[in-house]
Parts: C-alpha cells; structure tokens; sequence
C-alpha cells in the first residue's frame, strides 16, 4: 500500500467558513459575560471581557489561521473502520455514525494544504467535537500523510492539537498511533523541515505523549489544559488537591515544555514570523 | 502456592493431593493412583489454560511470582552491567537497563522493573515510570547506537506513573520523545512484552524492528478496569472491557501489530522461570541474528514501514 495514494473525490473544494446562525448568544464560561455570537467571532472567540479563548473547531482555525480560500483539504472522508468490533455501552460503528451525523466531520481531524501569509504550509488541527477530538487510525492515518505532505513539498507542518488522548475503542491501533506519527516526524526534522506545534485546550494523553510535544516549536494557547494523565487520575494518585494553575499552558511554559504562550488574535502572525525564522 | 488465582483453583487443589499422597508412596501401594491423578492434571491444565478469557489472560500477565525483567537479565545472559541516571534529573528505579552478552551477542537491554514485596514495590514504584526513566531509557539507547550494539527493551508496566512531579517533568514530553528517537535509532531494537503493557508508558520503550508477546501477556491503550471505569463510568466491567479491547497475544498477532508469539510453560512463565528464561533468549537470538544483518539505513526504513501500516480505516 502506497502512503501518497489518495482518491480524487477526497479533496474537497477550498473551504468555506462556516456561518454562525444569527441572533445567538451565549455566556462566558469563566466571567458569565453574555456575549453576541458575531461580537465573539469577531473577537477570535476570545471573550472580550476576560480573555477566556472558548473552543473553537478546525472550520473556525482554518479561517483564523489560513489566508482566504487557500485551504485543500485531503482525505475529507476518510472514516474509521472498528478494527475490533468495539462495543461497550453503545457499539462503536454507531457512535462513529452518530456523530458524523452530528458534526458534519469525519473524524476528529482535519488536514491539507494552505497558506500562511501567502507561505504554502501542510496543516492538520483536531477537532475536540469529535468523541472528545481522541485520536484513533484516521487521526495517525491522515496526520501521516500530512507530514508526508510536507515532506514531499518540502513545506512547513503545522498540527493544531485538541484532544483527550488515544480513542479507546481502537485500542492498540489508536495506541500505535502515536508510533506512526512520531516516527514520520523524525523522518522529517532529518530532512530539516519546520514542524510547529500548536496546543490548544485540552491536549491531553497519546496526542501529548507524541506529536503534540515534539513541535520544533512548540505554542499553546493561553490557560489550556496540557497534560499526559487527567488531572482526575493525578488526584486520585496523590490523593491531593492538585495546584491551582496545574497543566495550564502557563505551567508547560514554566517548566519548559512549551515555547511560549500566544493569544488567540496573535496566533498567524506569530506562526507566519516563525515560519520565517525557520525556514 | 500463596499467590492463587481463581480459575487455578481446581489444578492446584488436584497438585496437592498428589503431594499429599506421595508421602505414602512407599508403604502403600498407590502408585498406580498417582499416575492416573498425573494425567488428570495435565488434561486439566489444558483444558483451563487453552481457554483462557481476555481477563484470566490480564491476571496471569500480572502473576506476582512471573519472571520480571532483572530475572530475565540474568538468567538469559551473563557479565550484565547495569547503567543508572538520565544524566539530568534522576535515576528511575522503574526502569532499569545495562549492557549483557546474550549469547554470542552484546546488546542494551532496557525495561521496567516491578517490586515482588510492599517495600521492592515502593522502591520500583511498581514499574511505574517517571520521565526521567524514559529519559535514562534513551541515554542508553543512544549509546548502544554510538557503539553499534542492538536493543533489546523488556516492557511489564501498568502504565506511567500518573504523579504531580511526573507531570510537572514532561511525561507526555520524555514519551514521545522515544518514540521520536526510537523510530530512528540505527541500530536493530527488539522489543519484549513480558507481563503488562500498559499504554504509553509501554510504548515508552516500544518502537522496534520486531515487536514479541510473550503468549499469557496484554498489550493495549488502557487497562481494563480504567476501561471500564470511562466508557461503563464502573470499574465492574473489568472483564467485559478486555473482551472489547481485544489485548491478548493472539489478538495483536492477528492485527499485525505484533510479530511474534513466546509460547509459556503450561499454566504461565512463573511455574517455569528457567524453561521461560531460554525461550526467550533463543527467540531472541534468533531475531538478532537476522537483524544485525540488515544494513542501518534499511533497518529505519522498514521501521517507519512496519508502522505507517498499523491501522484500519474506511476512504
């Protein structure tokens, strides 16, 4: 099986940003300010009182990130297989349908081509809508190929992680992952092209513990969770109220897992100069 | 045996009546019985062990008295050096590693170490590892590559230490950073599950050439019983999630993630750890000799290879 071998159906037309539906509000989850839908996108998703950065999807990071229509996505459709037959308390083919349905995604990452400041870039960002933005064999599948992308073009990769870790009903194939996509990245540095990290909230589990660490650069958004275990688990280990500001991307910085901290409204700019130094 | 398992009742109850009657031996003639009992025995063990559940399989992988990793080390090889420290923070006492002569060859050999008692278990942290023992790991890795001797890594851990300072070292960050690094080594690496393999603290030390299970030992993102307690919100599930993990030897040999299966002495390595001890090394001389023979850049293409082929999609 070849890796580059894509169908010509796959790729959709260059992207469309997505339309709010008009005369919606909602409330700030951390200072309770109301907030119009329009003012909030026209903010980043970035409450204007706080700062707080709501979560945002991939549709609302291509149109913050990329320059306007420059998008290809690749391997829209790819859609998970359920190597195991995975049933717990729903079975897993119908959970997948579900959510498809739900979402209008495939699975929890987007990936393809763009432009950054007119800079051709190869660009995946998860979405955490999708069973929790976990990572199963159509995330590593199509993560791999983007990094082969940028391999092949010799562009810049830029992965977007939001993710509560491996998809447990793929089992040791969403674990093995973590391998494939790591071991792409290695091939990668080797040829000396830039790999920037972007972690949003939460990045947690496998996604951490592989491509999401291993950015030449690694950038987080403000105040996200950053994490290998929960911190549900950690308490529950230490059987100790955890600190306050524990795995926020403040505490990564402090202790020297994350390159720097970016606001949501500086994101491109900061990534485009990056891409400058680094290439 | 203090350390009985359930479903082991009927074999060890059967063992020492045997036990028990062999002290008649001589004065009555019961010779005769023992045998038939023998034989008894043997049927028995087949007939459990062959039938093992996901579950009974996950409970002999963490049989307290199974050979761990320093066991194999010495009873596989001879003159082991062990190496301590990541040369930056610590020495991580889960992790252990040093050079061996294996056979005719000298190699790395890495892997976690669990305690047999309360206190070698605090010590060990029960195979637990910190960062800074996936950092050690590396170190060695490393310089088996400088000196051109293969790695051969043991994994048995319930998973990487979930802790605060864990955390606060870069966990997630020492992880990936292995398997990074691991996926490019140029030199053969083999890799050994020998008890547990917990998720990402197992494939810490897991990107290899050859992946090999040993036959009663799991291998998956999540232990059954956190399984359980996540997509049933109950930590009762424990048996139905390794059922719908699918984690056995059996099971990865059939995904093609693993490449091959030791077989254990009848009713687990700990009943034999000498037979388990030169299985093993005979398996894993064999994989080495055929390894060395493959030039290194090749060795790291078809590393990459092996991988970009795990997982199953729909396009």
């Amino acid at each position: 099986m070849g890796w580059f071998k894509r169908s010509k159906q796959n790729i959709s037309p260059d992207s469309q940003k997505r339309e709010m539906p008009d005369g919606q509000w909602v409330k700030c989850s951390q200072c309770d300010e109301i907030i119009h839908n329009k003012q909030l996108e026209m903010n980043h998703w970035v409450c204007h009182k706080c700062k707080h950065h709501f979560r945002i999807g991939s549709d609302e990071y291509i149109s913050l990130l990329l320059d306007r229509n420059s998008f290809k996505e690749l391997d829209r459709k790819m859609k998970s297989g359920d190597p195991l037959n995975f049933v717990d308390t729903k079975n897993y083919k119908e959970r997948i349908n579900s959510t498809i349905k739900k979402t209008g995604l495939y699975d929890a990452v987007k990936t393809g081509t763009g432009k950054i400041d007119g800079k051709r870039v190869s660009f995946g960002c998860m979405d955490f809508k999708f069973i929790g933005g976990s990572m199963g064999s159509v995330v590593g599948e199509k993560l791999s190929r983007a990094i082969d992308k940028a391999y092949e073009d010799k562009i810049p990769m830029i992965i977007i992680s939001q993710s509560g870790g491996a998809r447990m009903m793929e089992a040791a194939f969403s674990l093995m992952q973590m391998a494939k996509t790591s071991s792409r990245l290695a091939r990668l540095a080797d040829a000396k092209i830039p790999y920037i990290s972007v972690l949003t909230d939460p990045t947690t589990g496998g996604t951490t513990a592989s491509y999401a660490m291993l950015g030449d650069v690694n950038i987080a958004e403000p105040k996200a969770l950053i994490g290998f275990a929960g911190p549900r688990v950690i308490r529950e280990t230490i059987g100790k109220d955890l600190p306050e500001g524990f795995q926020k991307s403040e505490f990564l910085e402090d202790h020297g897992f994350v390159d720097f901290i970016v606001e949501r409204k500086d994101l491109k700019e900061k990534i485009s100069t990056m891409i400058d130094y680094l290439t | 045996m203090k350390n009985m398992l359930e479903f082991e009742k009927p074999i060890i109850d059967l063992e020492s009546k045997i036990d028990e009657m062999r002290k008649y031996e001589d004065n009555l003639d019961i010779r005769e019985e023992i045998e038939k009992l023998e034989s008894k025995v043997i049927k028995l063990k087949r007939n459990i062990y062959e039938n093992l559940t996901r579950w009974q399989r996950v409970q002999l992988a963490r049989h307290p008295e199974r050979p761990y990793t320093l066991d194999y080390i010495y009873m596989m090889g001879e003159k082991f050096i062990e190496l301590h420290g990541d040369r930056a923070y610590k020495d991580d006492k889960a992790i252990v590693g040093g050079f061996l002569k294996l056979g005719h060859h000298k190699v790395m050999v890495i892997g976690q170490q669990k305690g047999r008692d309360t206190k070698s278990n605090l010590y060990r942290n029960f195979g637990m590892a910190n960062p800074e023992g996936y950092r050690k790991a590396l170190r060695l890795m490393k310089l088996a590559e400088k000196f051109s001797k293969p790695v051969i890594t043991l994994i048995d851990t319930p998973g990487a230490f979930p802790g605060l300072e864990a955390e606060q070292n870069g966990q997630a960050e020492a992880i990936a950073r292995n398997l990074f690094e691991m996926s490019r080594l140029k030199v053969p690496i083999v890799v050994v599950i020998i008890g547990e393999g917990a998720s990402g603290g197992a494939l810490g030390l897991g990107v290899g050439d050859r992946i090999l299970m040993l036959q009663n030992t799991w291998y998956s993102v999540i232990s059954p019983e956190s399984c359980s307690s996540i997509l049933w919100r109950s930590w009762d599930y424990k048996e139905q999630a390794a059922e719908a993990l699918k984690l056995t030897a059996e099971d990865l040999l059939e995904f093609g993630i693993i490449d091959r299966i030791i077989p254990e002495p009848l009713g687990g390595a700990h009943r034999d750890h000498t037979f388990m001890a030169k299985t093993l090394k005979k398996a894993l001389i064999e994989e080495l000799d055929s390894l060395i023979k493959i030039k290194s850049d090749k060795l790291v293409q078809n590393r990459l290879e092996k991988f970009a082929k795990m997982g199953v999609y729909e396009e």
